[in-house]
C-alpha cells in the first residue's frame, strides 16, 4: 500500500492566525487533508491562514489547482491567506500561475505574522 | 492535528539533471542550496508575456499576450470534470503519450490546434481557432504549463475564452489490496477544466451555449482518443462545479483583449490588410525621364 504523501499541521498564532505546516507532495490526492487543515484553522477563529511550505518536496498542477480552491474558500469567509518557506522553484512557479497576486508570499514566518501580531 | 493524503499521484519525472534535482557530473557550478525537487523538469520556466515560438505561425492575438489563471479571469469560476474508463488493457503512460502526440487529431473537425515543433512540452506555445458556433471564430492560443508521463496542463492567454488551466490525466482507479494483487485495475482518463470566462462578453456567451458546446468539444475528444487508443465503447461523464459563484467586476475591462471579437474585426480587415501587403510587396514604378 502507498504511504502517505502529505501531512499538514495547524499551528494557532494568538487569536487571529493559524500556520498550516505542509509536509511532502501537493498533488490533488493533498486535497481533502489541506480541507481537514482549513476546517480545524476556520474552528479556532483565525483570520489569517499562513502556508508554510518549507516542507514541501513535490507539486504537480493538480496541487496548484488544490490551492486555487483553498484560497477561495478563504476568501469566501474573508480570511486572507499568504505563504513562506516557498523555494526560488516554487515561488516561480507561483508567479507564472500568477497565484502570488492572491496568496501574499513572505520570506519567513515572522514576516508572515508580523502585521497580526502588532 | 496532523492530516495525511494518499495515494499518491506522482509520478517520477524525466531523467535530466533538472528533474532530478542533482547536478551533473562534472558540472561544479550546479550547487543548489536546496536540491531541485523531483518535478522540476515538469513544469515550464517563467514567462511575463507568450512569445512566437515558429516562423511564419500566425500568431495573432497570442504574441504579447499575458498568462490568465482562474484566479485572474471575470466571471464564476468553474471546475468541470470529463472522466472515461478505458479499461485495465491501456496504462496510464501510454494514454498520456498517445494523447501528447496526437493531440491535434483528436479535436473535432471544426478546430484546429497547432502545436510547436517540440509538441506537448513545458514552455510551448500551441496556436487554437475554434469553431464557436454560428461561423463564429476564435483564434487564439495555449501554454503547456506543466507535463510528466501522466498529465499535462494547459493555460491560457488573455484573450481566450476562459483564464484557467485544463488538466488531462490518467490514472489506475483505485481498488481494493487484493483485487490490486490479482489483476490491474481500470485505466481512467481525466480532463479537468479550473475556469473563469475572460470578460463579460465571454459570460454571456458561456451562459448561453458556451457551456454545452465545451461539454461537446471534450466529449468528442475524449471518445476520439478511446477509439485510437482501441478501447471498448466509453461513455464520458461530465460533472461541473461552481467554486465560486462571484464575478470579478474589477476584471472586466479584460474584454478589450477579447479575442473572438478581434477574431472578427482581423476576418473582415483581411481584404484591406491583403491589398496593403500587395502594394507594399510590388516593385517600385520606374523613375520618370525628364
Amino acid at each position: 500500500m502507498a504511504e502517505p504523501t502529505t501531512t499538514m499541521h495547524v499551528r494557532q498564532v494568538g487569536d487571529r492566525a493559524a500556520v498550516i505546516d505542509i509536509k511532502g507532495d501537493v498533488t490533488a490526492a493533498s486535497e481533502p487533508v489541506l480541507m481537514s487543515a482549513y476546517e480545524q484553522a476556520d474552528r479556532q477563529g483565525a483570520r489569517r491562514l499562513v502556508l508554510n511550505f518549507r516542507g514541501l518536496e513535490y507539486m504537480n498542477s493538480g496541487g496548484i489547482g488544490m490551492l486555487v480552491t483553498f484560497l477561495i474558500r478563504a476568501n469566501r469567509q474573508r480570511q486572507e491567506l499568504a505563504a513562506f518557506g516557498l523555494s526560488d522553484h516554487y515561488r516561480e512557479i507561483f508567479e507564472l500561475t500568477r497565484l502570488d497576486e492572491a496568496i501574499t508570499i513572505y520570506d519567513d514566518e515572522r514576516s508572515a505574522l508580523s502585521d497580526v501580531a502588532s | 492535528m496532523t492530516n495525511h493524503a494518499g495515494p499518491p499521484d506522482t509520478p517520477p519525472t524525466e531523467q535530466s539533471p533538472r528533474a532530478t534535482g542533482h547536478p551533473a557530473e562534472g558540472d561544479a557550478a550546479a550547487t543548489p542550496t536546496r536540491p531541485l525537487p523531483r518535478d522540476a523538469g515538469s513544469w515550464a520556466s517563467k514567462v511575463d508575456r507568450l512569445t512566437e515560438t515558429r516562423v511564419g505561425a500566425p500568431a495573432a492575438n497570442v504574441v504579447g499576450r499575458r498568462l490568465t489563471g482562474p484566479v485572474q479571469g471575470f466571471g464564476k469560476m468553474w471546475r468541470k470534470t470529463y472522466r472515461m474508463n478505458i479499461g485495465a488493457g491501456i496504462a496510464p503512460r501510454r494514454a498520456i503519450a498517445t494523447w501528447k502526440e496526437h493531440f491535434a487529431e483528436f479535436w473535432p473537425q471544426t478546430s484546429t490546434f497547432e502545436p510547436s515543433l517540440t509538441g506537448i512540452s513545458p514552455g510551448e506555445v500551441a496556436l487554437l481557432d475554434v469553431g464557436i458556433g454560428g461561423g463564429a471564430r476564435l483564434s487564439t492560443g495555449v501554454f503547456v504549463l506543466y507535463a510528466d508521463e501522466v498529465s499535462f496542463t494547459l493555460m491560457t492567454p488573455q484573450g481566450h475564452m476562459f483564464a484557467g488551466w485544463i488538466t488531462f490525466s490518467a490514472e489506475r482507479a483505485p481498488g481494493s489490496d487484493a483485487h490490486q494483487a490479482t489483476q490491474a485495475q481500470p485505466t481512467v482518463v481525466q480532463t479537468e477544466v479550473l475556469m473563469r470566462a475572460n470578460d463579460p462578453l465571454y459570460e454571456l456567451a458561456m451562459a448561453l451555449g458556451g457551456h454545452r458546446k465545451e461539454d461537446e468539444f471534450w466529449v468528442q475528444t475524449m471518445t476520439a482518443l478511446a477509439k485510437y487508443l482501441g478501447a471498448p465503447p466509453v461513455e464520458v461523464h461530465t460533472r461541473m462545479v461552481c467554486i465560486d459563484p462571484r464575478r470579478q467586476w474589477g476584471n472586466a475591462g479584460a474584454v478589450w483583449h477579447n479575442s473572438m471579437v478581434r477574431t472578427a474585426l482581423q476576418a473582415m480587415a483581411a481584404p484591406v490588410t491583403a491589398i496593403a501587403h500587395r502594394r507594399r510587396r510590388a516593385p517600385a514604378p520606374p523613375a520618370r525621364r525628364s
